[in-house]
């Protein structure tokens, strides 16, 4: 239940019509050129829509904004990879095992409460300005929600379906395959879609903090220069990749999920 | 002939917050290969728990129970349709061939025939939430006998179909059970059924369940309408209730 009406989902994304996001989409740049033409706020504070254009073309060519790009998603993915298996793998072994379970929790509760954003400066000082801290960076920011979700989905698992596997005498790797799997996919699922957005947070947290290359290290560069223009040429790719991003998770929710549709 | 199953002093306590609540109280009984066995209770006796007991979901607290000849391969259905929502009613069907790795044209080809037979063509690609109740719990039947087992547990298979359809259900089964010589348990509430598809009744007691009575239905097979208006029919019929009551 989420009574979030605003919250990025497939149903939200379903909702809006195309001519209606179109239609918000020209009122902000008009509303957004109108201020920076008449406010008399230099450009260096708020650059004109037409700048921001002018200046993404420049950066393709001049500023390697490709080159960031690839940097920062490849970290993205990376990160998403390494965190969302091993929260899969500690949260199946939490949700069987009361023992592990018991071993486990008070270090997951304390892992929750360290802001990874706080310790971002350790990892980078302890592993370098390179693609590695920022994969970590990612990998510990995305591993908390998708453990959560884990055991959410293993735990909820009907027993009468245990029972029926069971009685057909299935094994472990079958059980697994075939019946904990699809039936925690939903609930995994979800965790992947908030720790998908998280985890470009992440990356560029990590960047901000130091970094030779990728699209914090673009802002950074690019706030020290007073190029506002490119600063807004970052943050907008970083919106389109976190947007692609939900998009992925949305495209295999879609296709492994449909079953459940009429649910949602 | 030698019992197929032999289940001595049985029991069952589930742990509670006053003692425990005994579910199965000592019940024993024989079964021979290829009978038709049927259970009647009341409601609470502990069939369901004797059924998952045979299945090896549940470890009795007290007694044993062997299958002459090592464990049976059991085709299962619960007191509940219990599909997996997430396969089409094909798929829920062919899931026991799938974990014995029978080919998929195979699997198919065999479910195609079950789903004819349990009266549900067309709706092989049908989600189970596009199903009635009814239709669920055909898929379950069809579910358990698809992987050819030896040992039937039925956990009152037909409890949520119509009439008519339970009826040709019980001709099915008759056909089944003659044709495949498997050996069934299955739990029922309808003295009328038990007596139309069994060899033996068995009467648990109220909770904690014991076997009350154990009646050999010797009426003649293979059964018709007909063999409920006769005069034995009605005989074995009232034994059964009053050990129920
Ligand atoms: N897992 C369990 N934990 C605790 N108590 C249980 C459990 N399963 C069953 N019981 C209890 O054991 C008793 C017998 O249950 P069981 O389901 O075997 O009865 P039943 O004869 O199948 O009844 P019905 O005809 O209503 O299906 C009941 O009182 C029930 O509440
Ligand atoms: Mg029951």
């Amino acid at each position: 239940m989420n009574l979030n009406p605003f919250r990025l989902s497939p149903q939200t994304l379903r909702r809006s019509r195309p001519w209606a996001v179109l239609l918000s989409l020209a009122a902000a740049l008009l509303t957004w050129e109108l201020v920076s033409r008449f406010s008399g706020l230099p450009s260096f504070i708020l650059p004109a829509p037409e700048q921001v254009a002018v200046r993404f073309w420049r950066a393709l060519n001049e500023d390697n904004l490709l080159l960031h790009t690839a940097v920062t998603l490849s970290e993205i993915l990376l990160g998403l990879l390494t965190g969302t298996l091993a929260a899969v793998g500690l949260g199946y072994a939490v949700a069987k095992s009361r023992t592990f379970e018991r071993l486990a929790a008070p270090y997951l509760v304390a892992s929750q409460a360290i802001p990874v954003v706080a310790i971002a400066p350790l990892l980078v000082i302890w592993f370098g300005p390179g693609m590695f801290s920022k994969v970590l960076i990612c990998a510990l920011i995305v591993f908390f929600p998708v453990l959560v979700n884990t055991v959410v989905g293993v735990r909820a698992v009907p027993r009468a379906l245990h029972d029926l596997m069971r009685s057909l005498r299935a094994t472990r790797g079958q059980i697994i395959r075939l019946l904990e799997v699809p039936a925690a996919l939903p609930v995994l699922l979800g965790g992947l879609r908030i720790g998908a957005t998280l985890s470009v947070i992440g990356a560029v947290v990590g960047e901000l903090v130091g970094a030779d290359r990728g699209l914090g290290f673009l802002i950074n560069t690019a706030r020290g220069l007073y190029d506002t223009a490119l600063v807004f040429v970052a943050v907008f790719t970083l919106i389109a990749l976190a947007l692609a991003l939900y998009g992925l998770v949305a495209g295999l929710e879609k296709k492994f999920l449909s079953w459940q549709e009429s649910h949602e | 002939m030698e019992p197929i199953l032999t289940v001595r002093e049985l029991s069952v306590t589930f742990p509670d917050n006053n003692g425990g609540l005994e579910a199965l109280g000592s019940a024993s009984f024989e079964i021979c290969p290829q009978e038709f066995v049927c259970l009647l209770g009341p409601s609470g006796s502990g069939k369901s728990t004797l059924l998952r007991v045979l299945a090896g979901l549940l470890r009795p607290t007290g007694g044993d129970f062997v299958f002459a000849g090592g464990q049976p391969k059991i085709g299962m259905v619960f007191q509940q349709a219990n599909l997996m929502p997430w396969r089409t009613a094909l798929e829920n069907i062919t899931l026991p061939l799938e974990l014995e790795n029978v080919p998929p044209d195979e699997r198919r080809a065999r479910a195609l025939e079950l789903i004819e037979l349990v009266g549900l063509t067309g709706f092989e690609d049908a989600r189970p939430r596009d199903l009635s109740g009814g239709m669920a719990q055909r898929v379950a039947i069809a579910r358990a006998l698809i992987h050819d087992p030896d040992l039937l547990l039925l956990d009152e298979p037909f409890g949520s179909l119509d009439a008519l359809t339970r009826e040709r259900m019980w001709s099915e089964l008759s056909r089944i059970w003659q044709a495949r010589r498997k050996t069934v348990l299955m739990v029922t509430h309808s003295i009328g059924e038990a007596l139309f598809l069994a060899d033996r009744v068995l009467v648990l007691s109220q909770r904690p369940g014991r076997i009350k009575l154990d009646l050999a239905v010797d009426l003649p097979r293979p059964r018709t309408d007909e063999v409920r208006y006769t005069a034995h029919f009605g005989r074995l019929a009232r034994k059964l209730k009053e050990a129920i009551e």
